[in-house]
């Protein structure tokens, strides 16, 4: 028993199974990420008036990331049009080229997390007056923990309770932290252990912007890491294929190529609305 | 194409699989009719354990804090402290009530309507040697079989199964300290693949392999349902996965996705940044559910309409107006979602307009039964166990189907909103509605996969049995939610009754209490009802009456047109269709039907060679 339309496409349709097949799937990947951005919308009309952050992330990394995107969806078509050609060689650079696009994408994605996950917020009480503390973290030791401020923060429900808010605090707010930062940017702020009542990073935990951040991104890099090991068997054993059935091996490519096309737009979506917006 | 050309319809499985080993036939198996059986016993163990849990719960609701008769030592010992003294603990009560639903609905009903009659028959009916992607579908049951395996485990972990109810609705289900949730939500994401997986196939195989000569309207509209279910378990699910990703942070990593700002939880402010909001859950909750209770039902109409026509001996009336209906139901479903959700408060302008879309989706639903019902019109009715639950269908459906009405306004919502009206109606719907059509389909194509009949007798026996028993079940629910009975209440509502509120306004009357005593004899019969079939089902694969041709029916449909059972890769040759599904009677015609595969109207099979 041999299942029809694998390789060849079926006339009145137009399409072989696969490619049908990949469609499907990016269709409904495109209600999963949908209803991730839907959730970033209700969040954010939902959070209270001036506290959703602006200019938390490092726009310049993302706009390479997006470029390095673009650029591997440009291999990766070339990819494909190589094996159309016959061109075996031609394919094996673009595939790499693709590959190493994928891993540049994610080590800077890694260093992104990496800053936010040493971002601190450390509330202290000292008598009766709290204090909010905000950046990133220099050294820590069990007396004390040395954080650098940061130009660029957010505001828990928790520090605006304690009076620590984004404006009209301003007047009691003290020097070392507030958007106006950068002249301070330089100093240390030492801080003594014992006074720290609650010290959280900058995880999915701290806010809902960080939760949503972190769901969408990393779901994207697991779409990535997917797509990539994918793309990898194909560059390694799976290439063997070619040499037995030549056009379902671009097939293989062609539909690769429609998954990794999907995950850049997901991500043409994603730079606007975390970095930007 | 390459089809073997063995025309001795019984040597062929054999020689078909003499070269695969017991694990690749058996258990790995790539054959979509495997695949579907295999679907199809586990649903339906699932279906029974489902059943069996609110068997339980029903003892606590009728006779509230006494210990259960034989099985609640059997519990204590399993599940510990939960079921201290064989009585059923709130606790218990509460994920016994929304592991009943997940079970029902997710590992029972889908899988058994879907996945193994689609799996089964779809193939057959479009003359395709198999699924598009036989491996996907294999990974589909095992993806199903370990979501089931997680859910069962689930029990068993310190503080029980998940507890807030099958809609899972956060904050609630967020700050539960025990783990059931979690392993629900796992479950669940299992799930979703496992039926991501078999959507995709299903319309890839819809689409890509129908036999030459199968255009769209000649498809038996069993396909065209089930094609268009696909098309809503793959669109409305991923919401639901996207929901339970974020769920899974809350629960997992302490995001606020759920949480408000200012979440108190006994007493104390909650140690999460808030935030977030807890209509989101239901949105994106509702989203996939409400598609959801169209993947459960739209299945067993397509079911129901493969066997009423076979049964009248006449073609259905108003072919396309099921498809066109079937279309209009498939694209409103996704937009009428939030009447579950009248009581949140979201504001008087979107229930008016989800009120709107709620009416005009019931239009198309009510075409597709009058079309069932003028199709019986003249026609001479044979009355075998199959046929019985398609007519029963007929009626239960419309009952569950005309007490959704008032549900759909949202100022009678108000006052029938979580009572045990909601569920009347709904199990209306899907038990002696979708479960019925589900046993006709097991009865109408059991002889297509075995070679031999279920007992007629006991059929009827489980039948008659089934429809009193349903109804014991379910009528009075009807009344007890007018009367104002919730039905979250794990003692059957006694502490608000008259008796426990002398002289206050609006207390459950007696006899909503006294119908908690009467509904549960009713379930407990409706379980042993079913023995009967367990029994029929088991017993007919090697003793029942075997078939006497390939088309015991006497059908018209291309599966019928296959060897039984149907070997690997179905048709002996390839067929090529001729006309519509539901030729029967046709005017001239030297029998009373005539297959999808016959040129012409003589009777001979005219197949021709490939």
């Amino acid at each position: 028993m041999e299942i029809p339309y694998t390789v060849k496409e079926r006339k009145d349709t137009g399409l072989y199974n696969a490619k049908l097949g990949i469609w499907l799937f990016l269709a409904s990947e495109v209600m999963l990420f949908g209803a991730l951005f839907s959730a970033y919308i209700l969040l954010r009309v939902g959070a209270t008036p001036g506290t959703w952050p602006h200019g938390l992330l490092n726009v310049p990394l993302g706009t390479l990331n997006t470029i390095v995107l673009i650029v591997s969806s440009v291999t990766v078509v070339m990819a494909w049009a190589s094996l159309k050609m016959n061109q075996f060689g031609k394919w094996r650079m673009y595939q790499a080229a693709t590959l190493v696009c994928a891993l540049i994408f994610l080590v800077i994605k890694s260093f992104e997390y990496h800053d936010k996950l040493t971002h601190y917020e450390v509330v202290t009480k000292e008598g009766d007056k709290h204090h909010v503390y905000d950046g990133h973290l220099v050294q820590e030791d069990k007396d004390k923990v040395v954080l650098h401020p940061s130009a660029h923060r957010l505001y828990t429900a928790r520090a605006i309770a304690l009076g620590f808010g984004p404006e009209p605090a301003g007047a009691h707010a003290p020097a070392d932290h507030g958007a106006k930062g950068h002249a301070e940017k330089e100093a240390l702020v030492t801080i003594q252990r014992s006074t720290i009542e609650h010290m959280e990073n900058y995880g999915p935990k701290h806010h809902p912007y960080l939760a949503i951040y972190f769901t969408l991104t990393g779901l994207h890099a697991l779409h990535v890491i997917g797509g990539a090991l994918v793309m990898a068997f194909f560059f390694g054993p799976g290439a063997k294929m070619w040499k037995t059935d030549p056009e379902r091996f671009t097939n293989r490519i062609e539909i690769s190529g429609l998954f990794w096309h999907f995950v850049d737009l997901v991500w043409i979506f994603l730079f606007p609305v975390l970095y930007l917006l | 194409m390459q089809y073997s050309h063995d025309t001795h319809n019984h040597t062929h499985e054999a020689h078909d699989h003499e070269e695969m080993g017991f694990w690749t036939k058996y258990v790995f198996s790539t054959d979509h009719k495997w695949i579907g059986i295999q679907y199809g016993i586990t649903s339906l163990l699932f279906l029974l354990f489902g059943f069996v849990l609110m068997g339980l719960m029903r003892w606590q609701l009728a006779y509230p804090g006494t210990p259960i008769p034989v099985f609640g030592p059997i519990l204590e010992k399993m599940l510990g402290s939960a079921a201290a003294g064989g009585v059923m603990s709130a606790d218990l009560y509460n994920s016994f009530g929304a592991m009943h639903g997940t079970i029902m609905v997710f590992l029972g009903i889908v899988p058994l309507a879907f996945a193994a009659f689609g799996n089964y028959v779809v193939p057959l009916q479009i003359g395709a040697p198999d699924m598009t992607f036989p491996r996907l579908n294999m990974a589909s049951y095992w993806l199903y079989f370990l979501g089931g395996v997680v859910m069962v485990i689930s029990f068993f972990l310190p503080g029980g199964a998940a507890q807030s109810g099958w809609t899972s609705y956060s904050p609630l289900a967020t700050i539960i300290p025990t783990q059931g949730q979690t392993w629900w939500l796992l479950g669940m994401v299992l799930l979703i693949n496992s039926s991501l997986l078999g959507a995709v196939n299903f319309l890839a195989t819809i689409i890509q392999l129908r036999a030459p000569g199968m255009t769209w309207m000649r498809l038996p509209f069993f396909v065209w349902a089930q094609f268009v279910t696909a098309f809503l378990l793959l669109l409305a699910f991923p919401p639901l996965e996207a929901a339970g990703v974020m769920q899974l942070m809350d629960k997992l990593f302490g995001c606020s996705f759920f949480l408000p700002t200012g979440l108190i939880i006994s007493g104390k402010v909650a140690d999460v940044s808030g935030g977030g909001s807890p209509l989101l859950w239901q949105h994106l909750f509702w989203f996939l559910a409400h598609p959801e209770v169209y993947v459960l039902i739209l299945p067993a109409m397509g079911i129901v309409s493969e066997i009423l026509c076979n049964n009248i001996r006449k073609p259905i009336w108003g072919y396309k107006s099921l498809v066109y209906s079937l279309f209009a139901i498939g694209f409103l479903s996704f937009i009428v979602w939030a009447h579950h959700m009248y009581m949140t408060g979201m504001g008087t302008a979107i229930s008016t307009f989800f009120q709107t879309t709620t009416l005009i989706i019931s239009i198309p639903s009510v075409i597709i039964l009058t079309v069932f019902f003028i199709t019986l019109w003249g026609g001479s009715i044979r009355f075998n166990t199959q046929m019985l639950f398609t007519l029963a269908f007929l009626v239960m459906f419309g009952i569950g189907g005309l007490t959704g009405l008032p549900l759909g306004f949202n100022f009678v919502d108000l006052f029938l909103h979580d009572s045990y009206y909601v569920i009347a109606h709904f199990h209306y719907i899907v038990a002696p509605g979708t479960i019925f059509a589900l046993f006709a389909g097991v009865y109408y194509w059991f002889p297509k996969a075995t070679g031999r009949y279920m007992c007629d007798f006991w059929g009827r026996v489980h039948f008659w049995c089934s429809l009193v028993f349903m109804n014991v079940v379910f009528f009075p629910m009807f009344t007890q939610g007018i009367a104002g009975m919730s039905r979250r209440m794990y003692d059957g509502g006694v502490n608000y009754s008259q008796a426990a509120n002398k002289g206050l306004l609006g207390a459950l009357p007696d006899s909503a209490i006294y119908s908690n005593v009467i509904i549960s004899i009713g379930a407990w019969m409706l379980l042993l009802a079913q023995i009967p079939f367990i029994f029929n089902f088991f017993w007919s694969m090697r003793n029942g009456r075997k078939v006497e041709s390939d088309n015991p029916w006497d059908a018209t449909t291309l599966e019928w047109q296959t060897p039984t059972p149907p070997p690997h890769g179905n048709f002996a040759v390839e067929p090529t269709v001729y006309r519509g599904p539901y030729e029967y009677s046709v005017p001239g015609a030297v029998r009373d039907f005539i297959p999808q595969n016959e040129i012409d109207n003589k009777g001979k099979a005219k197949a021709p060679k490939s």
